[in-house]
Order: C-alpha cells, then sequence, then structure tokens
C-alpha cells in the first residue's frame, strides 16, 4: 500500500458549514451495489440548484485535487458513498475547519487525508485559491502545512490517522485481519458470547 | 481523560490490541448489517480473496429502500431489487443471519436488535448507519461505520479507532405532560450545536433518563450522531434489565444472574472522571421544532425563528441559508406554520411507545384537508403489536395511511418522498436539504405526538393543547 506524504495539485473552494453527507451524494444515488459512477453525481442537487456556478462546475476548477471547505463538513449519514464520490470526482484530500467523525474515518480508509485549520487560514487559502485556480497549492503531511505562493499555514491532524498516511497503512484491513487469533481468543472470553449463542 | 466510565470499561475489555498507527485495534460483539452499505463491502472480501470471519457475530435486515405499500417481488424498482439480491446472495453465501421481509423479524436496523434482545449492555456494536448510536440506550458501545470499516469488521470482527472523550450530559427533573424524549434530544443539540460532540462520546445520565423507559432512551442515543457525538449511552440499570429480561437473544437461565451482575458492575463508577460535565433542568425543556436546515436549528414551538442578532456570529451563515431554504423569515412564529405531509416512523420515532402517543392525538380526530399523512412502524413486530391494540384502526379512521415497516421518508430511498417545495412535520432525524426525496423539499422535526398535532390542525401546532 502507498505511502501519502504530501498532495500537490490545483485547490477548489467550497464555502459553507454543516455541508451533509445527503448534499454530498443524495440517498437517491444510493440505490446501487458498486461505487462506481458516483464520481458524476457529487453534490448533484446543490450543482442543479446553483446551474453551473456551483464551485465543483466551474471551469477553472475543473482538475483540482485539494478541497478546501469549512466548520463540520461531511455530517450527518455514514455513506462512505459521500468521500468516494468526492474521490471519484478527483479530489485527493480535503482542508477545512472541522470534519464530522464518521466521514473522516471513511476517509482515512479510503486514503484520502482530512486535515484541519483555524478559520482564518482557511479564509486566507480559500481566498487564494478562488484568485489563483490555475496555481498549485501542496499538502505536506510531514510538516503539517498546506503551501501556497508565498504563504504557508499549519494544520492538524490526528496522531493515528497521520501515521497511518507517512507509513501507508491507512487501509487497515490487512494488519486487523493478521491478528485474527487474539480476536478468537477474546470472543471466547468474553461473558455475551456465550449467552447469545442462540444467535444461530 | 476520562476514567472509571462505562465508555472506558467496555473500551478496555474489547481491546485487542494497540496497533502501530497508535490506533486501538477493537473487538466488535455485534455488526448488523443492511442492504445499502453492505453490498460493496462484500465484493471488497472477495476481491482480497477473505471470508467472514465470525458469521455468528452479524446480523442482517433490509430497511432503507423497502417499499411500505407493495413489497412484493420483485420490486418495481429495479435498483431496489438488485440490492435486495445483493445481500439475499451475500448473507447466504457466507452464513449470515437475514431478517427478510415476511419473516416478521424485519425492519429497521435499530428497531429490531433491540427488540429481540440482540442489543445488550457491555457490548461493542457496528452497523454501517450513523444512527447506530441508538443501542448506546441499553449501556453498549455502539456506532455508525463506512463500508470499508464494514469490511474490516466482517473480515476480523474488529475495528481500527482512536478513543473518544467522554461528556456527561445530566438533565435532571421531571418532564411536563407534552414534552417527550424527542424535545429533549432536540433541545441539548440546540444547545451544544451540531458540532458540540465531535470527539466525544455522550453519557446521558441524571434523574430525568432514569425514568426514561428504554424506547424513550432508544430516541436521545439515536440523535446523539446529530449533535456530532459518534456515541452516546445511559448506564444499564433495572429498566434495562426488565426490558432484556425473556427476549429471543437474551440470556436464559442461570445465565441470567451472572448476566445482570456483569452488566451492573460496568456502568459508570461514582467517583468516574469525565472529560466534560453539561447540566439540563428538565422543567426548561419545551416541545421543540426545529425551523432550519440542521437539527441544531431548534426552537420551542412557541418561539419565533431566531434573528440573525440573536445568533453567535459563526451560526449567521447557516441561519441565512435556512431561511432563504426553508422561506421561513426571521422573527415569524414556528406555530402555525403550514404543513403538506406528516410522516410518523423511524429508527428514532417508529417504535410502539411512539405509536401510542401520536394515536393518542389523532384518535377522534381527522387529518386536516390537503395533508397526506402516514405512519410507518419501525418493525414487523411493531407493525403487529400496534395492530393487536387496534392502533392501526385508529390511525386509519384519523385518516393516517398505514404503511409495512422500513425507514420509508426519513430518508426517502424508497417511494415516499416529499414532491417539490412540500414541507413536511416528521418525526425522523435530519432536516438536511433535500434529506426527504425533493432536492427543494423542507422537513421541520419534532416528536411523534407533535406530528400528529400537525396532520390535525394541518400546522406547526403546541401539542400541550390536545392533551
Amino acid at each position: 500500500m502507498s505511502q501519502i506524504k504530501s498532495v500537490t495539485g490545483r485547490g477548489i473552494p467550497l464555502v459553507g458549514n454543516d455541508i451533509d453527507t445527503d448534499r454530498i451524494i443524495p440517498a437517491r444515488f444510493l440505490r446501487c451495489v458498486t461505487f462506481d459512477g458516483l464520481g458524476a453525481q457529487v453534490f448533484a442537487d446543490d450543482r442543479a440548484q446553483t446551474q453551473g456556478q456551483h464551485a465543483f462546475d466551474q471551469p477553472q476548477y475543473q482538475g483540482a485535487t485539494l478541497l478546501v471547505v469549512n466548520r463540520n463538513f461531511g455530517c450527518g449519514s455514514s455513506r462512505e458513498h459521500a468521500p468516494q464520490a468526492i474521490a471519484k470526482w478527483g479530489i485527493r484530500a480535503i482542508v477545512g475547519e472541522s470534519f464530522a467523525e464518521i466521514f473522516l474515518g471513511n476517509c482515512v480508509a479510503i486514503g484520502m487525508p482530512c486535515v484541519t485549520a483555524d478559520s482564518a487560514s482557511l479564509q486566507q487559502l480559500q481566498d487564494w485559491l478562488a484568485e489563483n485556480p490555475r496555481n498549485s497549492a501542496t499538502l505536506d503531511l510531514a510538516a503539517m502545512q498546506v503551501n501556497f505562493g508565498n504563504h504557508s499555514i499549519s494544520v492538524c491532524m490526528g496522531e493515528g490517522p497521520r501515521n497511518m498516511f507517512l507509513s501507508g497503512t491507512w487501509d487497515a484491513c490487512g494488519q486487523l485481519v493478521a491478528q485474527a487469533d487474539q480476536v478468537q481468543k477474546m470472543a471466547v472470553k468474553l461473558p455475551y458470547v456465550s449467552w447469545s449463542r442462540a444467535v444461530h | 481523560m476520562s476514567q472509571g466510565t462505562l465508555f472506558d470499561k467496555v473500551w478496555d475489555l474489547h481491546t485487542v490490541g494497540t496497533l502501530p498507527s497508535g490506533q486501538t485495534q477493537l473487538f466488535i460483539g455485534l455488526h448488523l448489517i443492511h442492504e445499502v452499505t453492505s453490498p460493496q463491502a462484500f465484493a471488497m472480501l472477495r476481491d482480497r480473496g477473505l471470508k467472514v470471519l465470525l458469521p455468528e457475530r452479524t446480523v442482517a435486515t433490509v430497511d432503507h429502500i423497502v417499499p411500505t405499500d407493495n413489497q412484493a417481488r420483485p420490486f418495481a424498482d429495479d435498483l431496489a431489487e438488485e440490492m435486495m439480491q445483493a445481500i439475499e446472495q451475500n448473507c447466504q453465501a457466507n452464513s449470515i443471519t437475514f431478517y427478510n421481509i415476511g419473516s416478521g423479524n424485519q425492519g429497521v436496523v435499530h428497531v429490531i436488535a433491540p427488540e429481540q434482545g440482540l442489543t445488550q449492555p457491555g457490548m461493542t456494536i457496528a452497523c454501517g448507519d450513523s444512527h447506530t448510536s441508538t443501542h448506546g440506550a441499553f449501556g453498549a458501545i455502539a456506532f455508525g461505520i463506512g463500508t470499508s470499516q464494514v469490511r474490516d469488521v466482517l473480515a476480523s470482527q474488529t475495528l481500527a479507532l482512536s478513543k473518544l472523550k467522554v461528556r456527561k450530559i445530566e438533565v435532571n427533573g421531571v418532564l411536563a405532560p407534552g414534552v417527550y424524549a424527542k424535545d429533549v434530544i432536540l433541545h441539548i443539540i440546540r444547545t451544544l450545536g451540531v458540532t458540540g460532540g465531535v470527539g466525544y462520546a455522550y453519557e446521558f445520565a441524571g434523574t430525568t433518563f432514569e425514568q426514561m423507559s428504554m424506547e424513550e432512551r432508544m430516541t436521545i442515543c439515536n440523535m446523539a450522531i446529530e449533535g456530532g457525538a459518534r456515541c452516546g449511552y445511559v448506564n444499564p440499570d433495572q429498566v434495562t434489565f426488565d426490558y432484556l429480561k425473556g427476549r429471543d437473544f437474551a440470556p436464559k437461565a442461570a445465565d441470567w444472574q451472572q448476566a445482570v451482575a456483569w452488566w451492573q458492575s460496568l456502568r459508570s463508577d461514582a467517583d468516574a472522571v469525565y472529560d466534560d460535565l453539561t447540566v439540563f433542568d428538565a422543567a426548561d425543556i419545551p416541545p421543540t421544532v426545529t425551523w432550519g436546515i440542521t437539527p441544531g436549528q431548534g426552537i420551542g414551538v412557541n418561539q419565533q425563528v431566531p434573528t440573525l442578532d440573536s445568533l453567535p456570529e459563526s451560526d449567521r451563515y447557516l441561519a441565512e441559508e435556512a431561511y432563504q431554504y426553508m422561506d421561513l423569515a426571521p422573527g415569524q412564529a414556528i406555530a402555525g406554520t403550514k404543513i403538506d405531509v406528516c410522516f410518523i416512523g423511524s429508527c428514532t420515532n417508529g417504535r410502539i411507545s411512539d405509536l401510542r402517543e401520536a394515536a393518542k392525538i389523532a384518535q377522534g380526530r381527522h387529518v386536516a384537508e390537503g395533508i397526506t399523512a402516514f405512519v410507518v412502524p419501525g418493525s414487523e413486530r411493531v407493525k403487529q403489536q400496534a395492530e393487536a391494540e387496534g392502533l392501526d384502526k385508529i390511525f386509519a379512521a384519523a385518516g393516517f395511511e398505514w404503511r409495512e415497516a422500513g425507514c420509508s421518508m426519513c430518508l426517502a430511498m424508497n417511494s415516499d418522498k416529499l414532491q417539490g417545495r412540500q414541507i413536511s412535520a416528521s418525526s425522523s432525524n435530519r432536516n438536511f436539504k433535500g434529506r426527504q426525496g425533493s432536492s427543494s423539499g423542507r422537513t421541520l422535526l419534532m416528536s411523534p405526538a407533535m406530528v400528529a398535532a400537525a396532520a390535525v390542525q394541518g400546522a406547526v401546532t403546541d401539542v400541550r393543547k390536545l392533551l
């Protein structure tokens, strides 16, 4: 699995607090058995309503890989379809003031780093991106900074997820499965496992 | 850092080890799956050549996409039918118990697990659904996960997680008549905000929760996630034990006494240390309604839509977005707001006690002209119980449609949807833009009794006038 130490690319500012996962991917698009095709449907209703003015539709932001959002991004439903749709559109990392917990965990699990910054720094970054949509910015996970133009802002990320990205272990599945013997032992030890044997 | 809370004890008991990243590998005692967030997880297992490690620790049902009117197979919606077939095949191929439509045990996943006694104190519970926090009502640590994590639980019965902080939310006193569990949780979220709980587990403590039934506690914990807290819980007590005793999967015979003793030992210690404490007085809580586009934008039913200058600066941008989307003016009274659709159901308020409270208001009255009102029981068992009590007849006589069990218009993945700019009074949990199936549809969240009151009056009404 690949290490993720930095993400460099053009950025896309998406202004607004509490953008929930129903807005990121409306529930009707969850009627599917694969994640294929979700990229085209990201923010479907918001985009239809803003008639081409949504950041994800504006020509200057096409091809962007760094998404910059505000407070409580990804709140609501646990649907992984939301980060999947964002990733399939082309985003590789997200910078925001704060993220909803489940959304954040889903992003880690699919290898898309999310970092936080204070609101003044975010404003500065969003303003710069709006003025410089063709220029690249870099999220540096080693230095915990976003560098853009002549500027630099500090960003934060939980130590656990950060280690996972830097060491290339963000897909935890293999590590978890490797402990199957320990897991089986714990299953035998927990009292309720034998009480509810009747499950089968 | 918290110490001696139920959260700490359950976390420690389920810790398999520490991963190189520093995260905890946590054993998951009960894994619940449904048709929306599991098909891709099974596909990932197949791609990686992995098997389900402990199939007996996973239980499946269908709820999100099931039609609540005509449930004949194949479903009219081809995509829903494809999802249905996927979960049927995946459960069969992996020896996972599946409660299908017509089994008598199907329903909203967060309704069926408690009613069968699958949900028990001291468990860790995960499900690919954010409202998994519901199960915390039993003193379980229960949280929503995404599909890659569903894969991880299927493959390893564990998750990689960082430990949460614990905030004790104490509510003391007796709720006034016409004030329900839904009002309590909407009041808490309104006060602490939709991000207040990020990074925390919420422990709901105090005499108000102690006096609540298990179903009321489920309503509270269900919406912890709407306050940003991935899980919420109530310490198990005699109310919990009385609810569990005799249920299908509850411990039996000699196991029962042992179980009760173990459950008691998991309660937060009297001298437990919390990361934060917030205290409310039950007497301050009115029937509460949301006016905006997040569950935190709530007000007392007799209050007005807040003006910008009454809000902290950080909430104003969202408030302006909400005035516009909801077509409600700052300063306008919420009572009297005309309604188009009334929905009673969901994992928040689709249990038998919810239907009883709504039926009390509906009895002897009739749905106002031009209003579509419908009741969706949370499970096949809830439906059967309600019919045995004659609630279906009360609702039908009052002009409510009586449906089959499912998630229905809480998120509108089936054909139950708002149309255009319709506005609903809803007993569900989210009033996000577009949540109920129309990209311009509007939702007002409230208790089931308040929804029934809105249905018979045709407008948002203080239910206390109809008691």
